[in-house]
């Protein structure tokens, strides 16, 4: 049975659409997960100034790298959101597909990152900084993953012209996705 | 209908603040309820009368509950200054000790470290025991709370005292017992299966039976 | 962009009504995307998890009166089973009854027919919640009869006693139980953002924001709270799950972490939590209230202001919770200061319900008298908060009885007075059928007096000194005594009542349902825009070009222009 959309979904009293509406609220409740998370380590770092030690031995460069990646990515999003504005959708669609295309090469660093880390010995277990640094970093890859695989599926919609507003949608997600990197790069990798 | 007995120098403030506290919410209570179930019986349904229409902005009406809302806090400052003092007393000013005791939870038993006879905790003879905690009357303790494993919660219902025992933290509180007697010790904070199980006993002696205990424990525990 | 979005959306929408006639019973009732249905699954699901809730609470009852007893249904119980069984139903009874019944069940139900649209904004997405929950429930079921038994750490599960295995000897079902509870808060998230738009976006013409019936402002002023709060718990969360199954740290003090982390997380979603479910209870009975008082509420805004106050102020006051645990005492000031402010709107939306009562004609129906309940019996729920949260008076009562009774005589109210209100309320627009008000009121008779016999000897044992989640008394001489056995039994003994006057409940619904006398369109003769359509409601709610326009609040009873007491918000004149 084809899914059919009700009137609700298509009023606006507010006049923002429901969609970036509801993706907004979805953000807040992000906001507060990862804020939660990172006062949290914050709190610790504070008082644990021996954890710069550990922290030492984070691959700064690549941390780096990865932050460019990143922000590469999301830059092709606002190109793929723009390309949809005009009706554009294969255009949209290639350029979400280079968003992915950042996306795993993301995901390739890290886990070449992790790869290193785990093989040097330090694991999630070896003490707090490494635990926090797996969980925080390992949320946002999930993050990561979910969001390119949702992008995958808007890219196949955007192609046959359907949906286009969806684009911008999961350009503001990756966005925000893109921000929490860029608080956890310095966080994690920087201070010492 | 229960008897509940006072056994510290600050059981009696605790009580009177939970009984000030009580009189102020139980008129506030008695007023809301009667005003509540006359309202009930006096507006009841009646054949042939219409409700009235009532907005409830004119400022003669809101009166109704700007007047109640003003009174509800001026009630609430009574009740933190009492709550303060009393929380001042009992947590945050600790008197000068004439004995220090330590305390262990771990699952599941207290362990009690007596100062012994020279009155110097951590000295080769301190009397350690298990579930029995003794102290003297009208002498003021202070005790070092500790726990091996999980939170526990050192809890003296006789005293009105209760303190969290927290793993890798020492946690120092007071009291001054002002009965002889012997009365409960339970652990307040969930520890396990056997946290039902977790019950210890204070012995509040006078002087003289309490120095005869010391004396008697010592040899006892003495090689 | 948006408009032509919306055009082509308006297109597809218009072939709605022809799109259902030929679905499976399947389709219809487990996988629809009817908000109405999945309210309904929420519902049941929730009614089956509290007779679960109120079978444990009858076990663990009768084990305090009667220790060591072979419990009928169940047998002995051990200490772990005890600890089990306390926790699970704390777990229930908040997370898989009072939530989903109160927020889901009718957040679903009511949200769409109260504002006059046709549905949810995302309805896959709310059946994707639904699915959600229900895994939830599975795995907290499940987590029971795993090896080593269920959690038994307390629902508040505090480190170090959950995060290891060696301390609470329950392993996997502690990592089930959160897992659960995680779940739990997932499903709940993507509700929660469906409740918000559709408020926000989806309101029939005409209606403005001071024209939503307050019980939907305050299932989304709830959603906003709940969203809000447990971000850093779910954190948490993955923290202590990873504490438990892969040997982090973060709350193990030997390894520089706190335990007192986590009760720090867990309160400052725990608090807001309880005005979570206040707030729908609230909005459920003002609404009752209104209706068969035949008044406008006493001042709409007032309610929607302190509702929104209760929700800031809900932000900072967790930490009452933790007076004795080791918190900085300094600390503890500040945090009675901020509990005790919070008894203003709390006291405000009473005064608010007392003074709708002024004036009224009130008819004394099952639904009114669960309302006029909730009112007399929260007001004790409340005072008794104001012990709790002087830091002064705290020191004795803390995890006593006490506090037992207290926050059993809120959530109850909320929980069960709360959906038994809204239950025999729209049971009309639910199944099309009026329910039987003499059985009601039998039950509601049988359910009400019983529960203050319960409560009130728990009151008085937590006064004379008697802890929480301890299985047998018998090991404290001081509490031991004949006179307190005597307060344990009566609190049994009207348990095992009350739970048998639920049967009356049970056979009402299906007997109502069954052969009940039709119940019309407007059986109350209520305002809001939910009564205006078919009972029970058809797919769609409204024929797409009967959806309704607003022309005024939903309170407008008894208003002098109007030879009627009512008048409906989607008449013109």
């Amino acid at each position: 049975m084809a899914h059919v959309r009700p009137i609700a979904t298509t009023r606006s009293a507010t006049g923002i659409p429901t969609a970036r509406l509801a993706v907004w609220w979805i953000l807040a409740s992000e906001v507060v997960i990862f804020g939660g998370l990172l006062g949290v380590y914050l709190m610790h770092r504070i008082g644990h100034p021996e954890w710069a030690e550990a922290a030492s031995h984070t691959q700064t460069w690549l941390g780096a790298i990865n932050t460019f990646v990143l922000l590469t990515s999301s830059f092709t999003a606002v190109l793929a959101h723009q390309a949809a504005e005009k009706g554009k959708g294969k255009e949209a669609a290639k350029l979400l597909g280079f968003t992915i295309l950042g996306a795993l090469m993301f995901l390739m660093i890290k886990s070449y990152e992790w790869y290193g880390e785990i093989v040097a010995g330090y694991t999630i277990t070896a003490n707090n900084f490494w635990s926090f640094y797996y969980t925080a970093a390992g949320l946002h890859a999930l993050h990561v993953i979910a969001g390119a695989i949702i992008m995958g599926f808007i890219a196949v919609d955007a192609y046959r012209g359907r949906e286009l507003h969806r684009v911008e949608i999961i350009g503001i997600y990756w966005h925000f996705v893109d921000v929490v990197w860029i608080f956890l790069f310095p966080l994690l990798y920087i201070a010492k | 209908m229960l008897e509940l007995v006072q056994a510290s120098t600050y059981a009696a403030s605790i009580d009177n603040l939970i009984l000030f506290i009580g009189i102020i919410v139980g008129v506030w209570f008695l007023l809301a309820e009667g005003l509540f179930f006359w309202l009930i019986w006096k507006f009841r349904a009646k054949p042939g009368e219409k409700s009235q229409y009532l907005v409830g902005n004119e400022k003669h009406v809101k009166r109704w509950i700007t007047i109640p809302h003003a009174l509800v806090l001026v009630c609430d400052v009574f009740i933190v200054v009492g709550a303060v003092r009393v929380w001042y007393n009992v947590k945050q000013q600790l008197p000068e000790p004439d004995s220090v005791i330590r305390v262990t939870g771990q699952q599941w038993a207290w362990t009690f470290q007596h100062p012994g006879a020279d009155n110097e905790l951590d000295t080769s003879d301190d009397i350690f025991t298990v579930n029995d905690l003794h102290v003297e009357v009208e002498k003021t303790y202070h005790f070092k709370l500790e726990s091996r494993d999980v939170l526990h919660s050192f809890s003296v219902p006789v005293f009105r005292l209760k303190q969290d025992a927290i793993p890798g933290r020492s946690i120092t509180g007071w009291f001054e017992p002002t009965l002889i007697g012997e009365y409960d010790v339970q652990c307040a904070e969930i520890c396990g299966i056997g946290h039902g199980v977790m019950a210890a006993r204070i012995h509040i002696d006078d002087a003289n039976t309490h120095a005869a205990w010391i004396s008697s424990a010592s040899a006892a525990t003495t090689p | 962009m948006a408009d032509t979005v919306a055009d082509v959306h308006q297109h597809e929408a218009h072939g709605h009504d022809d799109h259902h006639h030929d679905q499976s019973w399947l389709e219809k009732y487990v996988f629809s995307t009817d908000h109405k249905i999945i309210g309904m699954q929420y519902m049941f699901t929730g009614i089956f998890m509290a007779v679960i809730g109120g079978y444990m609470a009858y076990v663990f009852r009768m084990q305090l009166a009667f220790p060591g007893i072979s419990v009928p249904g169940f047998g002995q119980v051990s200490p772990g089973e005890y600890n089990a069984l306390i926790t699970n139903h704390g777990t229930i009874m908040i997370f898989w009854v009072a939530m989903p019944v109160l927020i889901a069940a009718f957040g679903n139900f009511l949200i769409p027919l109260m504002i006059g649209a046709d549905d949810m904004v995302f309805p896959r997405i709310n059946r994707l919640s639904f699915q959600i929950f229900f895994l939830s429930s599975i795995v907290l079921l499940g987590s029971l009869f795993v090896e080593g038994g269920g959690f038994g750490g307390a629902w508040t599960s505090y480190p170090p006693l959950s995060a290891n295995g060696d301390y609470n000897q329950t392993q996997l079902g502690a990592s089930l139980w959160l897992i659960a509870v995680a779940l739990e808060f997932v499903a709940f998230l993507l509700g929660g953002i469906n409740f918000i738009t559709t408020l926000m976006n989806s309101r029939a013409p005409g209606m403005k924001a001071y024209d939503i019936p307050l019980v939907c402002w305050m299932i989304v002023i709830a959603s906003i709270l709940f969203m809000l709060s447990v971000g850093p718990l779910l954190a948490g969360a993955v923290m202590l799950l990873f504490d438990q199954t892969l040997g982090t740290g973060f709350y193990d003090p030997a390894r520089g972490g706190d335990p007192i982390l986590w009760q720090h997380l867990f309160w400052f979603f725990g608090h807001p939590e309880v005005y979570v479910v206040l707030l729908p209870a609230i909005g459920i009975t003002v609404e009752v209230m209104a209706t068969f008082a035949r008044k406008k509420i006493f001042g709409y805004k007032l309610v929607l202001y302190t509702a929104v106050a209760t929700g800031v102020l809900s932000f900072f006051v967790w930490a009452h919770h933790q007076f004795i645990a080791g918190i900085d005492p300094r600390m503890a000031n500040v945090f009675t200061i901020t509990t005790l402010l919070i008894s203003v709107p709390i006291a405000e939306m009473l005064f608010v319900m007392i003074a709708t009562l002024y004036g009224g004609s009130i008819r004394l129906t099952t639904p009114m008298l669960w309302a006029l309940a909730f009112m007399a019996e929260f007001l004790i729920g409340g005072v008794t908060g104001i012990f709790l949260g002087a830091s002064g008076a705290d020191i004795y009562f803390h995890d006593t009885y006490f506090v037992l009774a207290h926050f059993h005589y809120t959530f109850f109210p909320i929980a069960i007075i709360g959906s038994f209100c809204a239950f025999t309320y729209w049971f009309p627009k639910m199944f099309g059928k009026m329910m039987n008000d003499t059985l009601g009121k039998i039950h509601f008779w049988g359910t009400v007096i019983p529960f203050n016999f319960i409560f009130i000897p728990l009151f008085v044992l937590g006064m004379g000194g008697q802890h929480r989640r301890i299985y047998n008394f018998q090991h404290f001489p001081q509490i031991a005594g004949p006179e307190y056995f005597q307060l344990r039994e009566l609190a049994t003994i009207a348990l095992l009542v009350m739970l048998a006057f639920q049967l009356v409940f049970f056979y009402n619904v299906i007997s109502s349902w069954m052969r009940g006398e039709k119940a019309g369109k407007n059986p109350w003769k209520a305002n809001t825009l939910e009564w205006t359509t078919e009972s029970p409601a058809p797919h769609g709610n409204w024929p797409v070009d009967e959806l309704p326009t607003v022309y005024r609040g939903p309170y407008e009873y008894g208003h002098p222009d109007r030879e009627e007491d009512y008048w409906p918000q989607n008449l013109p004149n």
